[in-house]
């Protein structure tokens, strides 16, 4: 008999598939001293995992979900947990049949085995399908069924055998303690948790317990933002054909992807699951205990009205179905986070109190590796995983609301078509730039870049198209959140100059006698610069890949500013707050909210900007990476000559509160320059990708490294760095693939249209058609695709091999399954490649 | 043939039933709906005899438009036609209920009554005995209760109910009345086509009028649970000096 222990280096909250196979990674990473709790029975504590249908379709066009996805399914496989069933997704409309042709370009990618059949050919790998409804399929032999509980028992004994977990079922954990000693980081640090068995002093607190995460993050006042849902399932049966197979799995598993339906073989019966229904989300007060619930906690009352239209049409695909019996049904929850990744890492205000939820069945094992790495070496090893990282949310993204409102929305997409550029719908408007009233009047077409609005371009620039004689694309997708006005704003920036909102930059500050050698130990390039000075620098993870890429300015001699991009904003000051000192000799302060800024840039810029200021804008009075202060129509303004789209010019930066007279000002000034306001079109893609200037996320992530990106300066600064040690390996090691644009040389497909390719994480591939992997696994894909107006081409970054990355080098690339021919332009800028329009 | 089941619309509770905070209710606001298992079998019973001897099986129950929800059920799983006496809630006492339910059913019958009426033994939430005799009673018909064997012949309904070492056997003519058991069958669960089915039936309503009854609910009230728990002293022969320990501990070494 075991006592109930007074503290341990770890507790993990949940025995879910998470938290089970989370300690069993801890475990094999060497961790030791290891509690697991749940406050349901074992195996089955009544989550999530215990209803789940446990299958794993392997193809994603998302990275980190395909990747942890596949990682997830080998190791079911490892454990002979796992059955390779197949799955085929049909199609039933032509946008369908386009969308299967995209999902063969993402097999293609992450080199997994996929055909396009016709109904015919579904037919015969699944008899009972009416072959009439559908269009055709898209078979994954690979697609696996595993035993998730099973999975589960067999991770926890690893645990308890290797590294003594404790383990114990029946307990509710009551409360979380923190120490919340004021520190300058702002941090608060966890130190146990409060059970009705008892309380355990904790070094280490690890949430993985599903759909109740959000509660227990307020039991430490923080937030773990997601919402349980349901996901309604119905097990119907007998079914003679079914049963004849003596298998738990014998036919495909069929998703019937225009109902956002699936039906799936469950021995003698079928589970037909659902993402058709009204969303319908509950508060975790409103999950019953194990005691209170008719079936688990977690296996709510079916509600049958919810369910009708999806029957009908599941007796439509597959019309025996119709005579079965509905044995058992469910509204299953399941958790569903506001841009519906899942909340991976360190909560950001609680030091050493970990979230490992909003995690599916089909990623559980892969995600606890993430976590249980990250917590060992400081960042997950096994997959960049920027996306599920639990800081990337700003506060806005907390609230009950917002968190409601974007999962009511993106339920119904789960098996829905969702095009790379597309916007959400509700919860807009949430953060504006201090010119809104100015953008409105202009016809500023928003999007959202996680809270921000930012405006993609202008209709009052509609005349631009007639200017530069552009057209609409001739394919839809291809159309689809795009104008060709932002090919006109970028051709007039070329010409003439633009104006372009950048008020969602993330903007902070540190301050103190430590501000300047604690901002040199985050970023790889030297900050202590004289005052006046900017830096672009990387900032490293500890084995040397890349966690951030941004610029940090030196302010004075114990001021430094960092700007970085609106979708890194929340793990980079998490980044810094995490590894701030906390003696007292630096201070955090973030201005995103009290600065704003506007990016000027084309050939007339400097003419335009001097009618504003008797500022020397020549290169010697404001030369390249200045950070100058200046006066703007009588308000105080940083000049910062850089720029993100090739051309001449400056950020300006400007109190919030005054931006509207900066902004003004400018375009007085610019009417007789051809001055036009410009969307984040030209900003974000085409005029970034012209120049291969590089993002975060994109092509920088984890699995990459300043050499291999071509971003590493001809010598290492003496200061200490995170990920220097590792860094210094690099660059011995050299470089093995290096980030390239291509050029696409003919963009015209098989029915003659020409394609404009959109998104990212299509397969660059060999003449002979063969995939690019390097030694160590890192598949050769577009990580940025964009139009190139100066160009009059489509241009593509990724990396490439060294022999590969040569200029000249023919490759093809994929998109929507058809392959287009295309050339490597080199690791440079395939406009303006000796940067004569920068020196201006 | 033409068969009444009476049905009630119950919460389907877990282990532990919370009572709402005036005590006048089970506490379903994260509960399930579901017919009384006796009325469940009852209901089957029914659809079995007209599938054998032909006719139609009327369900009636007494509730709110909720309890919609237990006729159409029923009809999923063959019944032919859903009968709801509406009433402002689906908690009259006994004594109310029946006679509500008594009018209804000679308003139903007409000149024509049904051959054989079903009940379930006693509801699942309530647990009265009351409702179906005093039906039975009022409209001057025979009733047995606790019955688990139904056959019908030309005039005569047999009724089976299990008795310590054996069982009894009753012979009822038509019309009759049965309060049923659990056991009696195992209920088919309905169909996906017959659960779409039931949604296009046009269900009839009667308003219900009935006096209040001499019956009042004073409190629910949850008694104490006992908690048992159950420890594992170990797995082999590991185990073996632990289970000694307890042993001893009881005293019976």
């Amino acid at each position: 008999m075991s006592d109930f222990p007074t503290s341990a280096k770890v507790v993990v909250i949940g025995a879910g598939i998470v938290g089970n196979c989370l300690v069993g990674h801890l475990a094999r990473l060497g961790w030791t001293d290891l509690v697991l709790l749940d406050k349901g029975p074992l195996p089955n504590p009544g989550g999530s995992t215990g209803h789940a249908s446990n299958f794993i379709f392997p193809v994603d066009h998302n990275k980190e979900m395909a990747l942890l996805g596949e990682q997830s399914a080998n190791q079911y496989r490892d454990m002979n947990l796992s059955v390779d069933s197949g799955g085929i997704e049909v199609a039933r409309t032509q946008e369908r049949m386009d969308e299967l042709q995209r999902r063969m370009t993402s097999a293609a990618a992450w080199g997994i085995e996929a055909h396009l059949l016709d109904p015919a050919q579904v037919k015969e790998l699944v008899p009972f399908v009416n072959e009439d409804v559908i269009l055709g399929g898209f078979y994954c032999p690979t697609v696996s069924v595993v035993d998730s509980l099973e999975t589960g028992t067999v991770m926890r004994k690893e645990a308890i055998e290797k590294a003594g977990c404790q383990v114990f079922a029946n307990t509710e954990v009551l409360d979380i303690l923190t120490d919340d000693t004021p520190r300058p980081n702002g941090r608060r640090k966890v130190t146990g948790v409060v059970t009705d068995k008892g309380t355990i002093d904790a070094e280490y607190v690890v949430v993985a317990c599903g759909v109740w995460s959000n509660q227990i993050a307020y039991m430490a006042d923080t937030y773990i933002p997601l919402v349980p849902a349901v996901h309604q399932m119905a097990d119907v049966g007998p079914l003679d054909v079914l049963a004849e197979t003596n298998n738990e799995i014998g036919y495909p598993i069929v998703r019937d992807m225009d109902t956002f339906c699936y039906e799936r073989q469950s021995a003698g019966s079928m589970e037909v699951g659902s993402y058709a229904h009204r969303p319908i989300l509950h508060h975790p007060d409103e999950i019953p205990s194990n005691e209170e619930a008719a079936l688990s906690p977690t296996e709510m009352p079916f509600t049958a009205d919810d369910f009708d239209q999806q029957m009908e049409e599941a007796i439509e695909l597959m019309d025996m179905l119709g005579d079965a019996e509905i044995k058992y049904a469910i509204n299953g929850l399941l958790s569903l986070t506001p841009d519906a990744m899942p909340c991976l890492g360190e909560l950001p205000d609680v030091e050493n109190f970990w979230a490992a939820s909003a995690v599916w069945v089909k990623e559980g094992p892969g995600m606890a590796q993430v976590v249980a790495e990250w917590m060992t070496h400081g960042y997950p090893r096994v997959i960049d995983s920027h996306g599920a990282d639990v800081a990337r949310f700003y506060d806005e993204e907390k609230s009950d609301e917002h968190i409601w409102a974007r999962a009511s929305e993106h339920f119904n997409k789960t098996y829905g078509i969702v095009h790379p550029a597309e916007q959400w719908e509700s919860r807009r408007h949430l953060v504006e730039a201090p010119f809104k009233s100015r953008q409105e009047a202009l016809g500023a077409e928003f999007f959202q870049a996680r809270v921000w609005e930012r405006p993609q371009w202008y209709t009052s620039n509609a005349d631009l198209v007639e200017r530069y004689g552009l057209e609409e694309r001739c394919v839809e997708w291809d159309n689809r959140w795009w104008n060709p006005i932002t090919v006109g704003e970028h051709l007039n920036l070329r010409e003439n100059c633009g104006l372009i909102d950048l008020s969602a930059f993330q903007i902070f500050e540190l301050e103190g006698p430590g501000a300047v050698e604690f901002a040199d130990y985050l970023a790889v390039n030297k900050i202590d610069v004289p005052v006046g000075r900017s830096v672009y620098t990387p900032w490293l993870n500890q084995d040397g890949g890349f966690h951030s890429d941004l610029t940090m300015m030196r302010m004075a001699e114990d001021r430094v500013r960092i700007v970085t991009g609106v979708f890194d904003g929340g793990r980079d000051e998490f980044w810094v707050r995490k590894h701030m000192p906390n003696d007292g000799s630096v201070t955090f302060t973030n201005l995103t909210k009290q600065i704003s800024t506007l990016g000027l840039w084309g050939p007339n810029a400097p003419a335009v900007l001097g009618q504003l200021t008797d500022h020397d804008l020549s290169h010697e009075g404001s030369p390249y990476g200045s950070y100058l202060p200046v006066t703007i129509a009588g308000v105080e303004c940083h000049l910062f000559r850089i720029s993100y789209v090739g051309d001449t010019g400056w950020e300006i930066y400007m109190p919030w509160d005054e931006a509207g007279t900066v902004f003004d000002a400018i375009m007085e000034a610019g009417k007789d320059h051809g001055l036009r306001i410009t969307g984040g079109g030209v900003y974000s893609l085409s005029g970034r990708i012209e120049k291969g200037y590089r993002l975060m996320g994109a092509e920088l992530e984890s699995e990459y490294n300043p050499i291999e990106a071509g971003l590493a300066r001809p010598k290492v600064k003496a200061a200490d760095f995170i990920g220097k040690e590792a860094y210094l390996a690099a660059r011995e090691a050299g470089a093995e693939v290096q980030c390239v644009t291509l050029i696409v040389d003919d963009n015209v497909d098989s029915h003659g249209n020409e394609r404009f390719m959109q998104g990212g994480n299509e397969p660059i591939l060999t003449l002979d058609g063969e995939r690019i992997v390097d030694s160590h696994g890192r598949i050769s894909r577009v990580t940025t695709a964009g139009y190139s107006p100066s160009l009059g081409k489509n241009l593509l970054m990724g990396y490439l091999p060294n022999e590969l990355a040569v200029p000249g080098t023919k490759l093809q690339s994929m998109y929507m399954n058809e392959l287009y021919p295309c050339t490597v332009v080199g690791s440079g800028s395939a406009f303006d490649p000796e940067d004569t329009r920068l020196k201006g | 043939m033409k068969i009444l089941c009476c049905v009630k619309r119950v919460p389907a509770p877990g282990a532990k039933i919370n009572v709402t905070a005036d005590g006048q209710d089970v506490d379903a606001a994260h509960l399930g709906f579901t017919t009384s298992p006796h009325e469940e079998c009852a209901v089957e019973g029914a659809v079995q005899l007209i599938e054998e001897h032909g006719g139609e099986v009327t369900v009636l129950t007494l509730g709110t438009g909720d309890a919609e929800e237990q006729l159409r059920y029923a009809v999923s799983v063959g019944a032919t036609h859903g009968v709801l006496v509406e009433a402002d809630t689906n908690q009259w006492d006994p004594q109310r209920t029946a006679q509500a339910i008594t009018a209804a059913i000679r308003e139903l019958e007409g000149d024509e009554p049904f051959d054989l009426i079903m009940f379930g033994n006693e509801s699942a939430d309530a647990g009265g005995f009351q409702v179906g005799i005093r039906t039975a009673m009022a409209l001057g018909r025979p009733i047995v209760q606790g019955i688990k064997g139904v056959e019908i012949s030309d005039d005569t309904i047999t009724a089976r109910r299990e008795i310590d070492g054996g069982f009894e056997v009753y012979e009822l003519p038509r019309p009759a009345v049965l309060g049923i058991k659990e056991g009696l069958n195992l209920p088919r669960y309905p169909t996906m086509k017959g659960r779409l089915a039931s949604k296009k039936v046009e269900l009839n309503s009667i308003t219900a009028s009935a006096a209040e009854g001499g019956q009042a609910r004073v409190k629910l009230h949850r008694p104490e649970e006992t908690v048992s728990e159950t420890v594992i002293l170990g797995t082999g022969a590991e185990a073996a000096a632990a289970v000694v320990d307890v042993l001893d501990e009881l005293g019976v070494l």
